[in-house]
């Protein structure tokens, strides 16, 4: 992790995933490209591995943005949107972590411990290729152009 | 799940749930006889042995830090004193120190994530770490704080909590300032606090009545609880120097699953926690002692269920030890020792959490890595961890099939095992023979 995100913002982008897996990076690359785009203005984390840890990362925002690889079923580079702070996500979106706490467990763990930040909104992006030591495939490198730019809408929204 | 006729039952555990990586379980029952136990584990095969191959040493420890996102400091730490045995390089005083301090941290981070979201659950009749912190918010909060001071430890030494970048051979590329280790005291102190209360939270647990007879392997240090050093010893009476280690400790394939089985002399043994407390009792400290004695545990423990008690007296250890390594620590002169190259071949072994992390390593003399092996703690459990489901099947029994699954499942957790880090590539040769 690039930062353990103790101090508080009012907006905090948190992309997720492992850099060594071919699309599972998606929510990193995305971060680090935000991070170029608008880093002075909200706060950019590239949590690797977070598992549980990405309840601290949340702690304090007011609205935090999630990125993270996505495995559904749909076409790979599909970008959902999800609303973490309306509800449990529901269905099998995103793939069980092979480290026991994966984003959905750790999302719950902070809403059942009321630290959730009250707006959580979850980028999931459908990965294709996880296998190790691939680069992104190309569904999920025109994806990740689509959730920059998203992401970059939310922000304006969420500072207006 | 169920598959079942008039005679023969089998009962899967498709996904082993709150254990790191993928595996399942197959077993058989005949009538009232466990006929066979079967872990099996398909996370996809590590290629880490070969992907080293080829590279230079000054690569390896970050690259077998990413075997792991739980136990990176393990890998990091077998692999360099390893490689430092094959160039002959010594590394004491203040980088020993810190060295032990950042595995302090490993092991405080991953056994406060094992003890409070994996498995107390299965004591306190919860069916996840999730549906505890409902409940029990206050106690999950603790945990979690815990396991949030490993992490302070690992991301100032380590450079990140997750897969440190600051290990190198002959020692960091970064050491802290006095004042910068200073800074973690207050929680620590904490921590340590939190510790004893964690121990004495889940001595109070009920235990199933489940005593057996291990054969405990672990590291003996003369002079300390052992992380980086010490010869192996057996409950046996073993104790092989770290360079003996595969003339006793054999690796072999089983068809069922891709991590290796490892046997002693033929049969199966423990490491972990519960191995490394009975076998280094000699060095628990004072504190530790006492809280145990206040709960009327005696040592050695035989039930693996116990398993969370010993991970939470080693958590109290660590704190220990982590807050005296703090007040010595007087920064070295440089942060690595310089090293010369030779060629050879250097074994180590050191305790991760889950037990000893066996690395051997063969060095050109440019420093290019020509061959490598790695035994991990969880394929050397993995023969015990069938051993004690059959030994434990006959009680569940008579429970439905889901049931009896979950009863299997809490006897795996008792293991904490990382089935990432078991799971190797076999060349392997298919023979087919006609009927």
């Amino acid at each position: 992790m690039k930062n353990d995100g103790s101090s508080s913002s009012s907006i905090r982008i948190i992309g997720l995933g492992n850099g060594l897996r071919g699309d599972d990076a998606i929510g990193l690359l995305a971060a680090r490209r935000l991070r170029q785009t608008i880093g002075n203005c909200v706060e950019v984390i590239e949590a690797e591995m977070a598992g549980v840890d990405l309840m601290e990362l949340m702690k304090g925002a007011r609205v935090a943005i999630l990125i993270d690889a996505a495995r559904s079923g749909q076409a790979p580079g599909t970008v959902h949107r999800l609303d973490a702070s309306a509800g449990p996500i529901t269905g099998q979106i995103f793939p069980r972590s092979s480290h026991a706490i994966g984003t959905v467990d750790a999302l719950e763990l902070a809403r059942a411990m009321g630290i959730l930040p009250a707006t959580v909104i979850v980028y999931g992006v459908e990965a294709g290729n996880t296998e190790a030591g691939q680069k992104l495939s190309p569904p999920v490198v025109r994806a990740l152009d689509e959730v920059v730019a998203r992401v970059l809408q939310e922000c304006e929204v969420f500072h207006a | 799940m169920p598959e079942e006729n008039a005679r023969t039952r089998t009962i899967a555990v498709d996904m082993v749930a709150r254990v790191e990586g993928e595996g399942a379980l197959r077993v058989t029952v005949k009538g009232e006889t466990v006929q066979d136990v079967e872990l099996r584990i398909f996370e996809p095969p590590r290629f880490f042995e070969a992907f080293l191959r080829g590279r230079h040493y000054e690569e390896v420890p970050d690259i077998v830090a990413r075997i792991c996102g739980i136990c990176p400091v393990a890998y990091q730490m077998s692999a360099v004193h390893a490689i430092e045995q094959v160039f002959g390089l010594r590394v004491d005083g203040a980088i020993r120190d810190l060295r032990r301090l950042i595995y302090c941290g490993e092991w405080i981070e991953s056994h406060a994530l094992h003890v409070y979201m994996l498995q107390a659950p299965d004591f306190l009749g919860y069916e996840s770490g999730l549906a505890m912190a409902k409940d029990q918010a206050a106690v999950v909060t603790r945990g979690l704080r815990l396991k949030k001071a490993g992490n302070a430890i690992m991301t100032l030494l380590g450079g990140r909590s997750v897969h440190p970048v600051s290990v190198k051979v002959g020692g960091f590329s970064r050491v802290p300032l006095r004042r910068e280790l200073g800074a973690l005291k207050d929680e620590l102190l904490w921590a340590r606090d939190a510790a004893v209360e964690t121990v004495r939270w889940v001595a109070d647990f009920d235990y199933p009545d489940f005593a057996l007879d291990y054969h405990c392997v672990a590291l003996r240090h003369p002079d300390e609880y052992p992380f980086n050093e010490g010869q192996i010893v057996a409950s046996s009476g073993l104790q092989i120097t770290v360079s003996e280690f595969e003339q006793h400790f054999i690796e072999h394939q089983v068809a069922y699953s891709n991590a290796l089985h490892c046997t002693l002399q033929g049969s199966s043994y423990l490491v972990g926690p519960l191995a490394r407390l009975n076998l280094n009792q000699g060095h628990l400290t004072p504190l530790a002692r006492q809280v145990l004695a206040d709960r009327r545990i005696e040592l050695p423990l035989r039930n693996p269920f116990h398993g969370i008690i010993a991970r939470s007296v080693e958590i109290l250890y660590a704190l220990e030890e982590s807050l005296q390594l703090i007040e010595r620590y007087e920064p070295p002169p440089e942060p690595a020792l310089p090293v010369v190259l030779r060629p050879g071949t250097g074994m180590a072994c050191t305790e991760a959490p889950r037990g000893i992390l066996y690395h051997r390593y063969e060095v050109a003399g440019d420093g290019v890595i020509r061959d490598v092996k790695i035994v991990p703690p969880t394929s050397q459990n993995q023969a015990r961890i069938e051993q004690d489901l059959r030994l434990f099947m006959p009680r569940l029994l008579r429970l439905p099939d889901k049931e009896a699954a979950l009863g299997c499942e809490r006897v795996i957790r008792c293991y904490d095992p990382c089935i990432s880090c078991a799971t190797h590539f076999l060349n392997l040769e298919i023979r087919r023979e006609s009927a």
